[in-house]
């Protein structure tokens, strides 16, 4: 993934807390995502206008990581979910 | 414990213009006067979202055949339900869409008989459907929704699986769906004329491979191979009484939509039951669930755990008897039932679903 391409929900797909799981869930048409807890901090990001590049920046300092360690993480998943359907940039 | 079902089914209704003779529904439909009502339909959202459900299939039938639909899909989205709406689409005017968009729909998935439009409207027995489904399929995506394009295939159209696959790309689905006919309901009486040969199964499934790596990343591809055609059977709706529940359209909850097939098996009402109760303690969501339950000759298989003894509906409509194997696992000692069928002559004729049920 290009690191100045904005990730965003494809249309019809959903992150939302689920209170009787407990968890937050990802849901897109006949799919059920259930993100880990870092995928869970990269949706939170993603709102379409943040771009990969500074989804990285702001995971780096959140979690107070070294970013090109972050980095390779950040964009497999991000490309995982635009594969599956899930994500478009 | 036991986990939280996943997805609602709601058969609104049975009633459909359509009379493809490959109908699921059972050969007795529900009758219109029998059907839930709004407010009655409503309060199994509220009570579904509360379980753990998160995706709402709206089907029948035809749903769209309620008036109320727009009233019934406001009432699931503001649960936090994910809507989706399964529809043939005939009806799906500018003015229906509006209404379905304002309520809060997130996504709808139309069904399609085949990418001719001749062949189409005689499979669904509705002159003019095809046209009206591609124009509601246009109305959908200029909307900016998500479009499933379902392709229900089977021997009379499988041959041209590439121009399927082709129309549900020039459609700009965001999902294509190739299902192929299972035989449950009224498709088991037309399975002599349905059956695609091997040939045509295998070309069909090269196609849609190759569909697949073209489309990566802009459209899913989810396709269903005819179960008489596997060596190891599904798991029935993800396991009985594991992750869906349906109600049918007078209120009868489910395991499965095919589940009414199943004799001496009574559904709870939701009119009567609450769904939390339906769900963890109805006999009829108990009698064939994991781990208690497992068909005899699977017990000690390594696949138990994968497909849970397969569909029972299929058990009990090949064999006789629900609680045994499915017979398309090549292990179920009934598996030549499968391969007889399978060698079986075909059949020209296609008997066409009549609302009546009794053909």
């Amino acid at each position: 993934m290009d690191p100045a391409a904005v990730p965003r929900l494809k249309p019809g797909v959903r992150f939302r807390f689920d209170r009787a799981r407990d968890a937050w869930v990802l849901l897109a048409p006949e799919r059920l995502f259930m993100p880990d807890e870092i995928a869970v901090e990269v949706l939170k990001l993603v709102d379409g206008t943040r771009s990969a590049a500074l989804i990285v920046d702001e995971l780096a300092l959140a979690f107070k990581a070294p970013r090109e360690v972050i980095e390779a993480d950040v964009m497999a998943m991000l490309e995982d979910l635009c594969g599956k359907g899930a994500l478009s940039a | 414990m036991l986990a939280a079902p996943i997805a609602l089914i709601a058969e609104i209704t049975h009633r459909c213009p359509l009379s493809c003779g490959y109908c699921s529904n059972p050969l007795e439909l529900e009758r219109a006067s029998a059907e839930l009502d709004t407010a009655s339909w409503a309060r199994v959202f509220g009570e579904a979202a509360d379980l753990g459900v998160l995706h709402l299939h709206l089907t029948g039938g035809e749903p769209m055949s309620r008036r109320d639909l727009p009233s019934l899909v406001r009432s699931a989205s503001e649960t936090g339900l994910y809507t989706n709406l399964i529809t043939s689409g005939v009806t799906l005017d500018d003015a229906a869409l509006a209404g379905l968009i304002d309520a809060g729909i997130d996504h709808i998935q139309l069904s399609f008989q085949d990418s001719l439009a001749g062949s189409a409207d005689m499979i669904a027995g509705y002159r003019g459907g095809h046209a009206r489904k591609l124009a509601a399929a246009a109305r959908i995506t200029a909307a900016g929704l998500p479009l499933t394009a379902n392709f229900v295939v089977h021997r009379r159209n499988l041959d041209r699986i590439g121009e399927i696959l082709a129309l549900g790309e020039d459609l700009a689905a965001s999902r294509i769906e190739i299902a192929h006919v299972q035989y449950h309901g009224w498709a088991l009486r037309n399975r002599a004329a349905l059956m695609p040969t091997l040939a045509q199964l295998e070309a069909a499934t090269n196609a849609v491979q190759a569909a697949r790596e073209r489309l990566k990343g802009r459209t899913v591809i989810d396709y269903v191979i005819p179960d008489y055609y596997g060596t190891r059977p599904k798991a029935c709706m993800g396991g009985w009484g594991q992750r869906i529940i349906n109600v049918s359209p007078s209120g009868l909850a489910m395991p499965c939509h095919a589940a009414t097939s199943l004799p001496d098996l009574t559904f709870p009402s939701v009119r009567e039951v609450s769904l939390a109760q339906i769900w963890a303690g109805s006999e009829a969501f108990r009698r064939f669930r994991a781990p208690a339950f497992a068909p005899e000759s699977c017990r000690g298989c390594d696949r138990l755990e994968i497909d849970w003894g397969g569909c029972r509906c299929q058990a009990h409509a090949l064999t006789g008897d629900a609680a045994r194997a499915d017979p398309v696992c090549v292990l179920s000692p009934d598996h030549h039932l499968v391969v007889e069928a399978l060698h079986a002559p075909g059949r020209d004729e296609v008997i066409a679903r009549s609302m009546t049920g009794h053909g």
